[in-house]
């Protein structure tokens, strides 16, 4: 910080330091519904995946009952991303600044976010995240539905098994993937992200810092240049 | 079974060969069904429900002589009835014992999550220990004869053990035991090979069954249970017989490269996730600058 701005930094931490809200309770405890959910799923899953980490369904009761609940959860998963999708989708459009967001990802990777375009409620990479899991779903639906009731299809339908076996695993890899990657950032990596989905609130501050056209929306403050 | 527990096969320092290696008899059980010979009196059926305790299921009439359309989870015997038109006009009534056929590469064990819950004993039988059973149905979608059945009640999966319980007592499966017209025979898989062959041979060259044959499918390694077919080049017509039935593809590709190339990616991201973490750290919260960033 250049000399220049010391005068201001009692005002300014204040600023910083004020509390803008991110997202509303509904969103909060949609949240931790959808997060729940797919921590028990993914737990079954590998469980049902790998011999390996079949010691995962003991932990939640035993094969039995994760094979017994495994589709229920899913279907409230389901919910909870549906309700998701009918909130955010709108913040989730990408657009043309999200394209050029995607070309400096290689700065977002190597923390050089001064490099980046601003963004807005969401930045590209969350979008991914939310479009991943939402097409991931709907492949998740229609296997897991074959997978549930597998033993009441005839033989001469036996090709939707095959297919079954093979769409739930790949996508659910998938989902791991992004999974792994959500809970990374959003836990240790970017500084209160975490605090942001249980309080719901974020500092200006930390809207300024990674969601800087947001930042400007909620603050009503002009853009610079404006 | 119990021969083969003990009989040596490696010996370390041993100078020479292995002493008695290969003395023994072939252990591998197997069950013959000479379809030509078999008239549908579907006393394997009741033999099968009287001694695994199963009540009888009601039956479906289909205008034919078949009990049901297919085994079900408590009813693992079945005499598929099938009229066949022969090429001179002739008719023939096809009947096929259909049951577990014990396959040597078990496509219900490939695809099995829980642990123990499909076995495979040294003498070919493939057993399901409903015990550890979670009724989750991969070993249906493994299975490419259509055997393991859900019971909706147990919530767990049933087939034909080729009474595993009798075998291991010395004595023959209960189908065999009742079969009146000798068409079915239990023994050693080498002898029942060659007694099946034997039979073909007599059909192909004394019964005027040109295509006679064998059916023990090497797409599955081979079964425990083979049939004699009058017409083994379409075993199609025995009630939807597999021609080469493996362990499907889809089964296959999910159960070796896509489990490996997961379980890599997954270890390899969460490494990757550490070794960001340790390599750029945290994004942290940078001060609004007076202006709000109008002045760089």
């Amino acid at each position: 910080m250049s000399t220049g701005t010391v005068s201001h930094a009692n005002a300014a931490t204040d600023r910083n330091q004020e509390l803008i809200t991110r997202y509303s309770l509904g969103e909060r405890v949609n949240h931790w519904l959808g997060g729940l959910t797919y921590i028990y799923l993914l737990m079954t899953g590998l469980a049902f995946w790998s011999p390996y980490l079949f010691w995962m369904a003991a932990v939640v009761g035993g094969g039995p009952t994760a094979r017994f609940w495994h589709p229920w959860v899913g279907l409230v998963f389901a919910a909870s991303l549906l309700w998701t999708f009918k909130e955010w989708r709108r913040d989730m459009q990408i657009d043309d600044s999200d394209r050029a967001w995607a070309k400096a990802i290689p700065d977002y990777i190597q923390n050089e976010d001064e490099k980046l375009p601003p963004v807005g409620r969401f930045n590209f990479g969350q979008k991914l995240f939310f479009w991943g899991m939402v097409y991931s779903l709907i492949l998740l639906l229609l296997s897991g539905g074959v997978l549930w009731y597998t033993e009441t299809l005839p033989w001469s339908l036996r090709f939707f098994r095959y297919a079954a076996v093979l769409v739930h695993a790949s996508v659910a890899m998938i989902t791991i993937g992004l999974f792994l990657i959500h809970v990374y950032m959003s836990t240790i990596l970017e500084e209160g992200s975490f605090g942001s989905m249980v309080h719901g609130t974020v500092t200006r501050a930390w809207a300024w810092t990674f969601h800087r056209t947001w930042y400007y929306e909620v603050t009503g403050r002009s853009r610079p240049g404006q | 079974m119990s021969q083969a527990s003990t009989e040596l096969v490696r010996i370390s320092g041993h100078a020479g060969t292995v002493p008695g290696a290969g003395l023994n008899r072939e252990f591998q059980v197997c069950k013959l069904v000479d379809t030509t010979t078999c008239i549908g009196c579907k006393a394997c059926e009741v033999a099968c429900l009287e001694w695994n305790g199963y009540s009888f299921s009601e039956t479906t009439f289909d205008n034919s002589y078949q009990t049901m359309p297919e085994t079900a989870w408590n009813y693992w015997n079945l005499i598929k009835f099938d009229e066949h038109e022969r090429e001179d006009g002739s008719m023939m009534l096809l009947m096929r014992k259909d049951q577990c056929m014990h396959c040597e590469d078990p496509g219900c064990l490939a695809a099995c999550p829980a642990d123990a819950a499909i076995v495979q004993y040294a003498n070919g039988i493939v057993d399901f220990q409903e015990a550890n059973c979670i009724g989750c149905g991969y070993c249906i979608t493994g299975c490419p004869f259509n055997i393991p059945k859900f019971s909706p009640t147990a919530r767990k999966v049933f087939k034909c053990t080729l009474c595993n319980d009798r075998v291991s007592q010395g004595l023959e499966p209960a189908c065999i035991k009742a079969c009146p017209t000798g068409c079915l025979h239990f023994g050693t898989k080498l002898e029942m090979k060659e007694l099946a062959q034997t039979r073909a041979d007599q059909l192909r060259e004394h019964s005027g069954f040109p295509d006679a044959g064998v059916y023990d499918p090497p797409g599955v390694g081979g079964t425990h249970v083979i049939y004699v077919l009058h017409d083994a080049k379409n075993p199609e017509l025995y009630g939807g017989l597999p021609k080469d039935p493996h362990i499907p593809y889809s089964v296959w590709l999910w159960k070796k490269p896509l489990k490996w190339l997961g379980n890599l990616a997954i270890v390899g991201g969460l490494a990757g996730l550490a070794w960001h973490y340790m390599r750029y750290g945290p994004k942290k919260v940078e001060p609004i600058p007076p202006d709000d960033g109008r002045r760089p």
